[in-house]
């Protein structure tokens, strides 16, 4: 017998059963206990926020690509831009404005990511160019915070009034919920003069399981760090950016406070509150935008924990963790060039070993 | 990554892929009876080509020379049957181009007639470089699918100081059991060879290194080597590509070779257990190359398993031996990491041939390539240390000094990067590309700069004649002027004389 096998292909001929959809709906499944809890706490608007937030930045990545004559139903399907708009959804204040999500969500897969030549192109963090643009354009709605009130609670708004707090604004008949994070009020209180000794009493609660006002997944580190370690285990991602970037924050923190209380936060508020957590274990590990070699991944950790407590606590705004990574992620391309794995056979510079023979 | 790994005290390089390789090795090994024509094509190693010494017509005995070495790297060819040379022309190379390749076709008279064999009484007794022109002239290649003439392993062995021979029972591929049969099987062929390797090249010890998903395999050896202490058997952990030498070298001696180097430099020589045993057979039994075992596996394989076969026996042969259960869909020369596609199966057995795998659609089926996500994985995976996604990012935009940059020279094909991409991006189709590219550059510069020393010297040639011919004019026309003057001279004379 005689027959054609037709257009041979290269080796390998077995592959990975991994494929980028998996990995993306695996960092979802991480992130989904702490976002559960995230509508737990926050209740019908928080809800919306999430749904509006994907929806648009999956409009967003359509109508980019069919601008570009693409087809758009494989990268839709591929779980990046789901993954962008629930990565910003969870970073945006729980009962923020409809438009604020759709406003983000869109920004995020358009001018963050098929601007630049979609998945795998951009430079920066998608979800965090999103959030940084809203926070700078929309500073009042970004920083309007709410107590948490749990779904089901007394105080909570039900899925009508939800709807009425997510198009029209906070109603005065939920004023009270409003509040302030941790971060947010020690940076007021210090600004007032007040320091952080005298204030600590009438601090919002600071509590790892993440009963307290704050963006709509980040209050809870314990699911957070849960979910990032599920992710480790699965080889998702590697050990070298979230440590380094918690012990980046947390190291200068640790120094600080000791060595003046009165002015600096303790370690234990800079690690567990804000986005250090979101951001060591869910943001600053996207691929596209971080370093490769494990050196490298230590020197961009370190540089995002680094930056994010000195913005949290000389710089202007509150929260530093989105400022910190887009900053590292300008760096990325040099931090590549300059920490590459050593080559077998070659020294670290790339010239070959010695012969001894 | 790796941090498992490194914890468990793996290697943090390679993949692990499953390795299909179970039920076929535990298959008996089977004979195939010697097909009606065979195909031996002169070219089944690294180097030159064998030239042809019979002629059609000719009768051959088993083990015949039928084409001799030429050049300093090459191997000769036997006749893998007795019987009548049918036709010196060209066969289908295996080779994904599907070129043709010359070979000697032979038919079959099915006596099994060996040439007589010339045995030393002690092979320990003879000159290392006595064994190596033993193995040479038998055509003894590496057989784990690299071909590279093994005399000419032994010599630089001998030139460079060698403590250690490294034995090559990796058989990392999956699919592949071939080298796990003979050590199973012929395990004191296999460890007697590798002491008369030991004995060519002056090594002082033979690591075998068998990765240990082959129990039966190490038990077989462990046996046959008991009562030689320096052969040592040596389990490896079961991680594709630990069969590559430099993977192995380095499991086992902790030494690195140098880029650039070869594996002699480190002091070490890796050879494979079916070469070692193939030499067993050249020195002990003064038999050539002219048969081996090879797996067929694969889906669309209905009795998967491992076959002793000539060599020169058509693929197709040897499917229709292990039966057809459906019309596969990609036909593989070697293991599914590295193996060559094949066009059809009317092309020749090779020495080089440690597996063919006929895949089903399933097996054959390849997910279409999507965006780099930069995920890194690839970089994990790289036995060398590279950045598969740096260089193919370059290779991308055409872009080659870059990829070279990245050591792309160093790249060993072995395919771990392109099996983990989650992405499916065919990066060693990238790098074949870009390293054929950059070594046709690197020829046409080469022929460039000749061309130019050419014509520069050409030019000098015509100007040193150019030269020369007005040097002899001028001459001449000094010698026509003085030879005038002086019969003017001479006219006066004559004149004052008569006057």
């Amino acid at each position: 017998m005689s027959q054609d096998f037709g257009t041979p292909v290269a080796a390998p001929h077995a592959t990975t059963s991994n494929n980028t959809t998996r990995i993306m709906a695996t960092v979802m499944l991480a992130l989904a206990p702490s976002t559960l809890y995230g509508f737990w706490l926050y209740g019908w608007p928080s809800i919306y926020l999430w749904l509006i937030t994907i929806a648009a930045a999956l409009f967003g990545e359509l109508f980019f690509l069919r601008l570009r004559d693409k087809d758009a139903t494989p990268v839709l399907l591929d779980g990046s831009a789901v993954l962008t708009g629930w990565l910003l959804a969870v970073s945006l204040p729980p009962w923020a404005p409809w438009w604020i999500g759709a406003f983000g969500g869109l920004f995020a897969t358009t001018l963050g990511k098929q601007a630049f030549g979609g998945l795998g192109q951009n430079l920066f963090n998608p979800a965090m160019v999103a959030r940084v643009a809203l926070l700078i354009s929309f500073p009042v709605q970004m920083t309007a915070w709410v107590s948490p009130a749990p779904l089901f609670s007394a105080a909570a708004p039900g899925a009508i009034d939800g709807l009425m707090i997510f198009f029209k604004g906070i109603t005065p008949a939920y004023d009270a919920l409003s509040s302030a994070t941790t971060l947010g009020f020690a940076k007021t209180e210090l600004s007032r003069g007040v320091d952080l000794l005298q204030s600590a009493a009438q601090a919002p609660a600071l509590s790892f399981f993440g009963n307290r006002s704050g963006s709509l997944g980040e209050t809870a580190a314990w699911l957070i760090g849960g979910g990032g370690l599920v992710m480790l285990f699965l080889r998702i991602i590697s050990w070298h950016i979230p440590v380094a970037m918690l012990v980046g924050i947390g190291l200068p923190a640790a120094i600080l406070h000791a060595a003046d209380p009165a002015r600096y936060l303790d370690m234990g508020s800079h690690l567990l509150s804000g986005g250090a957590m979101l951001g060591a274990f869910f943001i600053a590990t996207d691929y596209v935008t971080s370093p490769n070699s494990p050196v490298g991944k230590l020197v961009f950790g370190a540089g995002c924990g680094l930056l994010t407590y000195i913005i949290r606590t000389w710089a202007g705004y509150p929260e530093g963790m989105a400022f910190a990574v887009l900053l590292m992620n300008s760096l990325t391309p040099i931090i590549d060039t300059y920490f590459k794995p050593r080559i077998y056979g070659r020294d670290r510079r790339g010239a070959p070993l010695p012969t001894n023979n | 990554m790796g941090f498992l790994d490194r914890f468990l005290k793996q290697p943090s390089w390679g993949v692990h892929p499953d390795d299909h390789k179970r039920p076929a090795a535990d298959v008996p090994l089977r004979h195939l009876p010697p097909p009606e024509r065979i195909y031996m094509p002169l070219h089944q190693h690294v180097g030159g080509a064998a030239r042809p010494v019979v002629l059609v017509g000719q009768q051959v005995r088993k083990g015949q020379l039928i084409a001799e070495a030429q050049g300093n790297i090459s191997a000769p060819i036997h006749a893998p049957v007795s019987g009548t040379v049918f036709a010196i022309g060209d066969v289908t190379a295996p080779h994904p181009s599907g070129l043709p390749l010359k070979a000697i076709t032979i038919d079959a008279d099915f006596r099994n007639d060996w040439v007589e064999a010339d045995i030393p009484a002690d092979p320990f007794a003879l000159a290392p470089e006595d064994i190596a022109k033993r193995a040479a002239a038998a055509g003894v290649v590496g057989l784990g699918g690299a071909t590279f003439p093994s005399a000419v392993k032994f010599a630089l062995g001998k030139r460079l100081k060698v403590s250690t021979l490294i034995v090559n029972g990796g058989e990392c591929e999956p699919y592949l059991s071939s080298d796990d049969r003979i050590m199973r099987d012929f395990a004191d062929q296999v460890v007697d060879g590798a002491r008369l390797v030991m004995h060519a090249i002056g090594a002082r010890e033979a690591l075998v290194g068998i990765e240990d998903n082959k129990p039966e395999a190490t038990a077989a050896m462990r046996k046959a080597a008991a009562p030689y202490p320096e052969v040592k058997i040596c389990p490896v952990p079961t991680r594709y590509p630990m069969g590559s030498d430099k993977q192995l070298i380095q499991t086992l001696t902790g030494k690195e070779v140098p880029s650039d180097a070869r594996a002699a430099e480190v002091g070490v020589l890796v050879h494979n257990v079916s070469t070692c045993a193939a030499v067993h057979k050249a020195i002990r039994l003064g038999q050539p190359l002219v048969e081996r075992i090879v797996t067929l596996n694969g889906g669309a394989i209905a009795q998967p398993g491992n076959i002793y076969a000539p060599l020169g026996t058509m693929i197709g042969d040897l499917l229709a031996f292990v039966g057809l259960k459906e019309t596969p869909a990609r036909l593989i020369l070697g293991g599914p990491m590295m193996g060559t596609p094949l066009l059809h199966d009317r092309i020749p057995l090779v020495k080089g041939a440690s597996g063919i795998l006929a895949f089903n659609a399933r097996e054959a089926s390849k997910p279409d390539a999507g965006p780099c996500i930069r995920c890194g994985t690839c970089a994990d995976a790289c036995p060398m240390g590279l950045l598969p996604m740096e260089m193919a990012a370059r290779i991308r935009v055409h872009d080659l000094e870059g990829a070279e940059t990245f050591a792309l020279a160093d790249c060993i094909s072995c395919g771990c990067c392109a099996y983990v991409c989650p992405s499916h991006i065919p990066l060693v189709q990238y790098f074949s590309h870009a390293k054929g590219e950059l070594s046709n550059n690197e020829r046409a510069k080469l022929r460039g700069e000749a061309t130019k020393r050419l014509t520069e010297a050409k030019m000098a040639r015509i100007e040193r004649e150019n030269q020369e011919k007005a040097a002899a004019a001028a001459k001449r026309k000094a010698e026509r002027e003085a030879a005038k003057a002086a019969a003017e001279a001479a006219s006066q004379q004559a004149q004052g004389e008569t006057a």
